[in-house]
């Protein structure tokens, strides 16, 4: 299995963590290998998330863009409202295959959280789920589904009560109950082998999709775009597209109030290489290597810190990373209702943005596959209160 | 200098077993903290262990969690740690000094000129509590030319056959064994396994062999001193010293 991703990735946790990364290294490398593992899995993606989410061509947009023709991958359409549940089932199964017997997760916008509390109940397991107190305020509907579903939430009021302190306080949580304790990361960071894993369970997005252009358009599309905070939508789509080098992979940062404020959450565009939650990679960090506070309107996009293997994908010049502030991720949020009757994630609403900057430049043939990673519901009273905040 | 190894061969002479202090520097203020390691060293710490306040402190428990924030808000640094280092270095000739860190501000200075810094204040040794032995060496390299140690963490789940390797390769160090799973913080009750534990442990190590995490009075630094070389005592310290801002008196109650 692969640790690293150029110079980026590792294993830089607790000693106490070694011994369950090991464990659950080998459990995974089997299960990977294991074809009624992989059946289980892709029965339940079926059957109960309701796979395959469609592409919808997002045709009055594109009109109106008069350039390229934007498809959407509809993730928004799985059951839990986002791309977060392939992952969570994933994991989810694993666990119950090591015999673990409880839960934790941490969360941000509340989506991996709510996906890890569905699967938890799904599976009959008890389920924890730590998120910044500041996240807790301003995705209330989403801590809503997490209690209905059983779970319980723990608000982080430590450091700056967002994403980054939900995640220590579960690392917390995992060193000190890690005989029976299964932490479901939510994204392609972590330590080896959670950007692994999580990229393989989140890859049926890249290959779903790429079947699907080539069954509609006979081709593949010429970008793949997608949203990064720490990138598991990202790396899902991009997985399917790896090996097909004319196909464009274009990550999209949360650019917040623009790159020069510093208040953004853009880790490769304006990051630094550190170490951060288990694995070397390009940090929001100050001269002095401690954590910033990130700041994005979405709370998905707001961690400080991005998987190991987009930091690699950079490097190599395999994908590229733009930013999309918040102005310019809410008037794609906007577009899309008003266009498509689509609702989207503000995290999702960054890669529309992208897509919608791109298509007038491009010829009326050309294929853009943006990830419609999540639908906006959860982000209602965000907007609404953004735009007061606008006087819009 | 081989000051880690003196210190533990001293007090194995005198009977007793090391007493390794830890302190969040910065934590009430930047002057207590050095008071109080003046005071640890008067009130017979062979070792002291100087922990940087860092904005992520994910292995730590409640009492160092909050000293480093604190210690952060009054803006003490790595160089401020550093600093200080080579102030006490210079107070304390004996006295085995060990900076204690997350892996970020040490990796962000710059690994090549933090050993040279860290030589420089005169430091031993250097834990870090996010690198273990699958990448500690690059941390390693950096330390050998200037003779600083690396201190190497055993948890509870490190297989023996591990233990052997982490102790490989550290130059003047000690291992530091941690007591229980879980963060760092005073505990009423040491696990019943921890003698034999630490007695295996022994066994393959060719470096001393400190106890740590839930160690906070006489009776348990005792208790673990019976099968170990040393103990370390964290939290305790730093609560005290938050409450009273002086450490005086005996150390351990």
């Amino acid at each position: 299995m692969k640790s690293h991703y150029g110079i980026y990735g590792g294993q830089y946790v607790a000693e106490t963590l070694m011994a369950p990364l090991n464990e659950l290294e080998a459990a995974y490398a089997s299960a990977k290998a294991d074809p009624e593992f992989q059946q289980e899995f892709h029965e339940i993606l079926r059957d109960y998330v309701g796979r395959e989410s469609p592409i919808t061509e997002a045709k009055r947009l594109s009109a109106r863009l008069g350039g390229a023709r934007i498809v959407l991958k509809r993730e928004d359409l799985n059951h839990t409202g986002a791309h977060k549940v392939n992952n969570t089932i994933g994991q989810a199964l694993l666990a119950k295959r090591m015999g673990k017997k409880r839960l934790i997760a941490e969360t941000g916008a509340g989506m991996h959280g709510v996906a890890t509390a569905t699967v938890a109940a799904l599976l009959g397991m008890p389920c924890e789920v730590y998120m910044g107190a500041i996240d807790v305020e301003r995705q209330a509907p989403n801590v809503e589904r997490m209690k209905m579903l059983g779970a319980k939430v723990n608000a982080v009021t430590e450091g700056s009560a967002t994403l980054k302190d939900a995640m220590n306080e579960a690392l917390r949580d995992w060193v000190t109950n890690c005989d029976d304790t299964f932490y479901v990361i939510g994204t392609v960071a972590g330590p080896a082998p959670y950007p692994e894993m999580v990229r393989d369970f989140q890859r049926v997005i890249g290959d779903e999709a790429r079947r699907q252009c080539l069954e509609r358009y006979g081709r593949l599309p010429d970008q793949a775009i997608a949203c990064v905070g720490g990138g598991s939508n990202a790396m899902g789509l991009f997985a399917g597209f790896m090996d097909d080098p004319a196909v464009k992979l274009v990550g999209v940062e949360a650019g917040g109030k623009g790159l020069s404020t510093g208040e953004h959450a853009a880790s490769i565009n304006g990051g630094r290489l550190g170490v951060l939650h288990g694995a070397k990679t390009m940090l929001l960090q100050t001269d002095d290597g401690n954590i910033i506070d990130t700041y994005s309107v979405s709370a998905g996009l707001d961690y400080p810190g991005v998987g190991p293997e987009h930091c690699h994908l950079h490097d190599i010049g395999r994908a590229e990373y733009s930013v999309i502030t918040d102005n310019e991720a809410i008037a794609a949020f906007d577009a899309l209702c008003r266009f498509e009757g689509i609702i989207p994630a503000l995290e999702s609403s960054h890669a529309v943005a992208e897509a919608i900057k791109r298509a007038p430049t491009l010829p009326k043939d050309a294929i853009l596959l943006v990830n419609l990673s999540g639908r906006g519901d959860k982000d209602m009273e965000n907007v609404m209160r953004w735009k007061a905040a606008q006087g819009k | 200098m081989n000051r880690i190894a003196e210190s533990f061969a001293n007090a194995k002479k005198q009977g007793r077993g090391a007493f390794v202090a830890y302190l969040t520097i910065g934590y009430p203020t930047l002057e207590k903290s050095e008071a109080a390691a003046d005071a640890l060293v008067a009130g017979g710490a062979d070792v002291l262990e100087l922990g940087v306040p860092f904005s992520d402190p994910f292995a730590d428990g409640g009492v160092i969690r909050s000293a480093a924030y604190e210690a952060l808000r009054q803006g003490v640094r790595l160089r401020d740690v550093l600093a200080l280092a080579g102030r006490l270095r210079a107070k304390h000739p004996d006295t085995g000094i060990v900076l204690f860190s997350y892996y970020n501000p040490v990796f962000s200075m710059g690994l090549g000129t933090f050993a040279k810094a860290a030589s420089d204040a005169g430091i031993d040794a250097v834990l870090i509590v996010d690198l273990p032995l699958e990448e500690r060496e690059e941390l390693i390299a950096e330390l050998r030319p200037h003779g600083i140690g690396y201190v190497p963490l055993i948890a509870p789940n490190t297989p023996i056959d591990r233990v052997a390797a982490s102790a490989e390769g550290v130059g003047d160090s000690f291992l530091y064994v941690i007591t229980v799973k879980g963060t760092t913080g005073a505990r009423t009750e040491l696990p019943a396994d921890l003698s034999a534990r630490l007695e295996a442990i022994r066994k393959v190590s060719p470096i001393p062999v400190a106890a740590g995490f839930g160690v906070s009075t006489r009776a348990q630094a005792d208790s673990v001193s019976r099968h170990a070389d040393g103990y370390i005592v964290g939290s305790a310290l730093v609560r005290r010293l938050g409450e009273k801002g002086v450490l005086e008196g005996e150390i351990l109650p």
